[in-house]
């Protein structure tokens, strides 16, 4: 049972229009881009990183799990209050702090939204690379906390390459430091990364020291077209073996673009069974080059078409076609299961038949794309949950897609975490060993397990 | 008869709503409130939960209810494309036939106190002259907006007129035998404040020889009413503007704000079969001249050699049915305008409605965003399509101490016709 004195406590930390108890406020704070709800008991949003402090301690004694949020775009249930207690938001700690430019670190809270803060160092001509597809609103705690990604990680990397230090509160209440604003540092652990992409189960982040990069003085995007997923998969292991690396990688396979013609009036050739979306960055004089190389190299893999942008309302028009994917999809079915496993990029193609194999076997629609540029493919199981059988069937197949992620030496999941979702298939991925080192890990920073507890590790 | 759906009929459209978060970057109530309530989202989860039993109508339930300017900002960037602000004004509904529809006004009326915002009320009445209120009918959504004791007392209002628009003109105005006929649809807007707008309209239509008749009949378009969710008074009032619409010989109707525009082309139709043929025969009247070649008739007129800059603001009733480029098209032609276009044109005012009533002081927050825009545009003039958005854009620049006027884009082509 929930002690109601945690309610008078927490007001009395964060003050008491801080603290959010009814129905109609908890249901507000109980789902995640999954879907899945479950209710908290209480919603705080503290002002600083002492009343996180206090909070944790709190919390710590009590024995109540802590649920820290951003804002709640996670695709694995990171942030969803699996056993009631507080979902602790994060969101009022929104500033932006210092963005040095001698040094080229920014210093910021968890809750500043990531493109708010791109926004921010553009304007002082530097770049902060990573972008989530939701980094309209998510947070860049939250982008830390799952180690987010995004289509221009083929070039750049992701989250955790450019955190260089952290301020955190541990699931006991304590405010440590870990890294700092330098480029280098090799004092004890990196706790740093060990951080990053912990889900939330380790500590809550409070403070972000982030490196960033010059800004690329411009872009270019190009579309290119091809009569089989083949040949846009060879596209991608020949562009980089030639030595480019394109800021952006993207592929759509010929369910997808099925999709798109059916959903909208886009211009994609019936002949079109695959696509990639090339963009290249750097010294404008450098881009032609650069695209004109890339037209010559995938000029005999089975061109339909190649699309070069020359404008930036052109650039967007190209983007249109990866944009409509979401909302096209539903034209299939309403209910999708989204996996993000992450193969060797040489390893696309078989990895998309394998895909299609598992498709024609359960006899639903697979649809996938992604950043092919390093990998990550977006498996789309379409069902329909309404009608009997299909959910049992998905998710049958997501874990045949797993197992063929694996067998080719990838991983279940590129971007979007564990969490809830894929947390009974931990196993299938790491050895028992490795799950145990991880969970000593945990049971020593977090003795009585408070801290987003039921996330990543199968409940026991 | 006319018949607004239901809650339980949205359920579909509930569950497309995937839940990604990504209205959060657009509904200006979130904006301003960073409040998961506020948002599209979080409105969708709490229908689903009303409809599944699983939360009462709770204080907290009606004020997040009452948090939405149905100005589907949500809706625009919406991946899935769900109307939420649909959702939203049929909860409100469900609230008014469960509690009564005061029990919306007064859950809200308490919220208030408590969030100690009583200065939005009473005082204010001011604004209006009481022997003026009166000529507004019942029915009018003007009312809706400005229930009289609810009038912010620093709240910028233009004076009512003492003759409105449709008592100033007669029924109908011939023009040319080879031109179409226009049903002016003035709308509560044009007709009682803004009058000198509705005459522009007519000099406008009469420049290019159109026949246009203004029923004398035509009672508000309900879309006020839409917002504070009474379904009965929505609905008796789209059967008498049908009534309008049915027995009166005419091509198109032709509105010149976007509520009633939207209220004509975007609620009727839901209503009920009989105001399906009406859908395709309204027109914005941007759009209207546009297509009649009026724009091309305005460049034709010398540029002037000083010309006034203004910059145009999307009303989100426009901008949601992709009307854009017309009213810019009108604006850009003007010899006496140099058009500037500003930061987020297509963002809302915040009015909303029955919205700024029960939530100036939000309101007043996205304002003062929209208010920072025009400022760093250098416009002199802001130019709209909507009488709801004239009078809230210049209560938000009053209020940022600013010196930018809002006008009728009507207004600023009045002036350069010949009389």
């Amino acid at each position: 049972m929930f002690d109601k004195s945690i309610v008078t406590s927490l007001q009395q930390i964060s003050g008491k229009e801080q603290v959010l108890t009814d129905k109609a406020d908890l249901i507000c704070y109980s789902y995640d881009a999954t879907q899945k709800q479950y209710l908290p008991d209480v919603v705080v949003h503290p002002g600083s990183v002492e009343e996180i402090s206090q909070v944790m301690k709190l919390a710590n004694e009590k024995k109540i799990p802590v649920f820290p949020r951003g804002a709640g775009t996670g695709f694995t249930g990171g942030s969803v209050p699996t056993a009631g207690g507080i979902v602790l938001g994060l969101t009022r700690l929104d500033k932006i702090l210092e963005i040095d430019e001698e040094n080229l670190v920014a210093t910021i809270e968890p809750g500043v939204v990531t493109e708010d803060f791109q926004k921010a160092v553009e304007k002082v001509d530097l770049f902060y690379p990573p972008d989530p597809a939701s980094l309209k609103v998510s947070t860049m705690g939250g982008n830390v906390a799952e180690c987010a990604g995004g289509p221009r990680c083929v070039k750049y990397g992701v989250t955790k390459d450019y955190i260089i230090g952290l301020e955190i509160v541990t699931p006991t209440g304590d405010i440590i430091k870990t890294g700092g604003p330098t480029m280098k540092g090799v004092v004890g652990y990196d706790l740093t990364k060990l951080i990053c992409g912990s889900e939330g189960t380790l500590a809550v982040i409070t403070k972000i020291i982030v490196k960033l990069l010059p800004k690329p003085e411009a872009k270019k995007t190009m579309l290119v077209l091809f009569d089989s997923i083949d040949g846009a998969a060879q596209a991608v292991s020949v562009i980089v073996k030639g030595k480019i690396i394109p800021t952006t990688l993207e592929f759509l396979d010929a369910r997808t673009l099925d999709c798109i013609r059916q959903a909208t009036d886009l211009d994609v050739p019936d002949a079109a069974q695959a696509v990639l979306l090339i963009e290249v960055d750097g010294e404008r004089e450098f881009l032609d080059k650069q695209v004109a190389r890339i037209a010559e190299i995938v000029q005999p893999l089975g061109i339909v078409e190649i699309r070069v942008a020359e404008t930036p309302e052109e650039s967007e028009a190209l983007w249109e076609i990866r944009r409509s994917i979401s909302a096209s999809l539903r034209q299939i079915n309403p209910d999708k299961f989204n996996e993000d496993i992450c193969v060797p990029r040489s390893k696309v193609p078989d990895m998309i038949r394998k895909i299609e194999r598992i498709a024609d076997k359960y006899q639903i629609p697979i649809v996938n794309y992604g950043h092919a540029g390093d990998g990550n493919i977006h498996v789309n199981i379409m069902v329909d949950e309404k009608v009997p059988g299909d959910h049992e069937k998905a998710e049958k197949a997501v874990v045949e897609v797993f197992e063929g992620a694996l067998e080719l030496g990838g991983t279940m999941s590129g971007e979007h975490g564990v969490g809830i979702m894929k947390a009974p298939f931990l196993d299938m991925e790491l050895s028992a060993n490795v799950i145990d080192y991880m969970k000593t890990i945990k049971r020593a920073l977090d003795p009585n397990n408070i801290l987003n507890p039921g996330k990543i590790f199968p409940s026991d | 008869m006319a018949k607004l759906k239901k809650l339980e009929d949205y359920r579909d459209e509930i569950d497309q709503c995937v839940k990604c978060g990504g209205c959060r970057a657009y509904c200006p109530a979130f904006g301003a409130e960073k409040h998961e309530g506020r948002v599209a989202r979080g409105k969708i989860a709490l229908a689903d939960s009303l409809l599944k039993g699983d939360v009462d109508l709770e204080e907290k339930f009606l004020l997040d209810m009452s948090q939405c300017l149905l100005c589907g900002s949500c809706y625009a960037q919406c991946p899935n494309k769900v109307h939420t602000e649909d959702i939203v004004a049929a909860t409100r509904r469900e609230i008014a036939d469960r509690k009564g529809l005061s029990t919306f006004g007064k859950g809200v009326g308490t919220i208030l106190k408590n969030q100690g915002v009583m200065n939005l009320l009473a005082k204010g009445g001011g604004a209006f002259s009481k022997l003026l209120f009166k000529k507004i009918p019942d029915q009018s959504g003007l009312r809706l907006r400005f229930p009289a004791p609810f009038i912010a007392a620093d709240r910028t209002l233009p004076p009512l007129t003492a003759k409105p628009f449709r008592e100033r003109c007669s029924e109908v105005i011939p023009g040319d035998a080879d031109k179409p006929t226009v049903l002016f649809f003035t709308g509560c807007g044009l007709n009682f404040m803004y009058p000198e707008s509705g005459e522009a309209l007519l000099k406008a239509l009469k420049f290019i020889g159109v026949t246009v008749i203004i029923p004398k009949d035509q009672v508000c378009c309900g879309l006020p009413a839409v917002s504070a969710g009474a379904a009965k008074t929505v609905e008796s009032l789209a059967e008498e503007n049908l009534t309008v619409f049915q027995k009166n010989k005419y091509d198109y109707i032709v509105t010149a704000c976007a509520s009633c525009h939207s209220g004509l082309t975007q609620i009727y139709p839901g209503m009920g079969e009989e105001f399906d043929e009406y859908r395709d025969k309204v027109k914005d009247i941007f759009v209207f001249l546009v297509e009649q070649g009026f724009a091309e008739k305005l460049d034709e007129l010398p540029k002037h050699k000083d010309r006034i800059k203004v910059t145009y603001h999307d009303p989100c009733h426009l901008r949601n049915h992709g009307i854009t480029k017309e009213p810019r098209a009108i604006l850009k032609a003007l010899p006496q305008v140099e058009f500037i276009e500003m930061e987020d044109a297509g963002t809302c005012c915040g009015l909303g409605g029955t919205y700024s009533v029960y939530h100036y002081d939000t309101s007043k927050k996205i304002g003062a965003k929209k208010a920072e825009f025009i400022a760093a545009s250098g416009a002199d003039l802001v130019a709209t399509d909507c009488p709801g958005c004239i009078m809230q854009l210049q209560d938000s620049i009053n209020h940022a101490d600013e010196k930018q006027r809002v006008v009728h884009i009507l207004d600023l082509v009045a002036v350069v016709l010949p009389e």
